[in-house]
């Protein structure tokens, strides 16, 4: 009884002893600027700066290999107290939020079949392309939706709808889109052209009630080439983000009814 | 030669670890919704059990056994498991990085776990050498980790199903381990077990 009780306090003491000695002289040696950025992010590991996860971007930071104000959800202030740590100049960050560049809802565009699959938007334009006429909109079965953190896109009418105000700008919804049709835009911008089909203004008809004619008509509104407020590929208007116009007249204007003010959703609360 | 080979089928297929003596059940059921995770748990597992296996052995041989100590065997192995893969984990860090990066969340998961003690406990019951021992313990983490990938690719193809409410997440998860052990039952009377 004696020897039991002394052998396996003598394992636990021998045991406790190599940790001990394995502690210090064997401890790595870290940065102790990572365990302060990495207090200072949200630690939300959301992965929208590219890193896995809040602790990869502070050791990244932290080694230099990143630049600061990569982090969309912590935006400015984050930036400001990383900035602060490492005794650099503060990035500016400007907050963008993610935007579903379709309108064409179910009564806009045309079906090509019944869709009775799973509920998935990978899947339905796997499958002959999906039910959709117009092979570059939105699906509406929620693959962006299934993957955001904060819940904030919903389908409606069969089209993703993002709400501004829950957005953080992780971009999972980018990545997750088959169709690839979510884009990260400044939150501050207002005038948006919602539609991704880059094909000639005929072809787009056909499908689609409300796409991209490619008609020029807001790049004229708006001031012309030289103004730079659009720029085209293909048939298909974009807004020139770095340049954005502010006239709101755009949008009346707009042939298709493609070009939208303000199109995030934002729910009552 | 052959004597290994049937160490090594009987403790992958026949009477694996999970799905035959249901030991390691809650990394099984915790890290085998994704494959990649499942992979770097089975490799965690692999490394552990096989050290583990060596140190026990040595504790019970020259240390317990000599002093008449047999009936504490399991309490020794505790601390001495513990103990070790808490020092693993330091001197992973430190020398090979790379390999600590890549199983370094997975070995905390495993000081306690059933499947590293159990193969020690059975090494321990049935007297084996060293060599026999240890080969044992790693044939034993290699079903497990055979039996983690298996479930995973399973589990993975049960995220696009669509069961009854009832049925979802880990309730399904279960009936499909189920099933999973019920086909490996297929395997009993494969080789006659050393084991």
């Amino acid at each position: 009884m004696l020897i039991a009780i002394a052998v396996i306090a003598g394992i636990g003491f021998v045991g406790a002893l190599a940790l001990a000695i394995a502690d210090r002289y064997l401890a790595v040696k870290e940065d102790p600027r990572i365990g302060l950025v990495s207090a200072a992010l949200p630690g939300a590991n959301c992965g929208g700066c590219g890193f896995p996860g809040c602790d990869g971007y502070a050791r990244a930071l932290v080694a230099g290999k990143a630049p600061n104000g990569a982090c969309a959800a912590g935006g400015a202030a984050v930036a400001t107290e990383i900035a602060r740590i490492l005794g650099l100049e503060a990035a500016s960050v400007t907050r963008r939020v993610a935007l579903v560049k379709c309108c064409g809802s179910r009564s806009e565009t045309i079906r090509v079949g019944d869709y009775n699959g799973l509920c998935d938007c990978g899947l339905a334009a796997a499958t002959a392309g999906g039910d959709k006429g117009c092979r570059y909109g939105c699906l509406g079965y929620g693959a962006c939706a299934n993957v955001c953190p904060q819940h904030a896109i919903s389908i409606t009418d069969g089209l993703a709808k993002v709400e501004k105000r829950l957005c953080i700008g992780c971009g999972k919804c980018v990545s997750a889109c088959p169709r690839r049709l979510i884009e990260l835009v400044p939150a501050d911008a207002t005038i948006h052209v919602l539609c991704n089909n880059p094909v000639r203004g005929p072809e787009v008809r056909k499908v689609c009630g409300t796409g991209c004619l490619g008609c020029h008509l807001c790049e004229r509104n708006a001031g012309g080439p030289a103004a730079g407020h659009f720029t085209f590929s293909g048939f298909l208007a974009k807004v020139n983000y770095e340049n954005p116009p502010t006239d709101e007249q755009l949008a009346a204007k707009c042939p298709a009814k493609c070009i939208s003010v303000d199109p995030h959703w934002e729910s009552a609360e | 030669m052959s004597y290994y080979l049937m160490i090594l089928v009987g403790a992958v297929l026949v009477n694996n670890f999970v799905l035959s003596r249901f030991l390691g059940c809650c990394p099984f059921l915790g890290v085998s919704k994704r494959t990649e995770t499942a992979l770097g748990m089975s490799g965690a597992v692999v490394f552990v059990m096989t050290v583990a296996a060596a140190v026990t052995w040595c504790v019970d041989r020259w240390l317990l056994q000599p002093n008449g100590l047999g009936y504490v065997h399991t309490l020794a192995f505790i601390l001495v498991i513990a103990a070790l893969v808490q020092f693993i984990d330091i001197a992973m860090k430190r020398f090979l990085p790379a390999l600590h990066a890549a199983l370094g969340i997975f070995l905390p998961l495993i000081t306690t776990n059933c499947a590293v003690l159990g193969a020690a406990e059975i090494n321990c019951k049935q007297g084996s050498g060293f060599f026999e021992s240890v080969f044992f313990s790693f044939s034993a983490a290699l079903g497990f980790g055979f039996a983690l990938l298996v479930f995973s690719g399973l589990r993975e193809k049960l995220a696009h199903a669509n069961p009854p409410a009832c049925f979802r997440g880990v309730a399904v998860a279960l009936v499909a381990g189920g099933l999973l052990s019920l086909a490996f039952m297929g395997f009993s009377g494969l080789v006659k077990l050393p084991y």
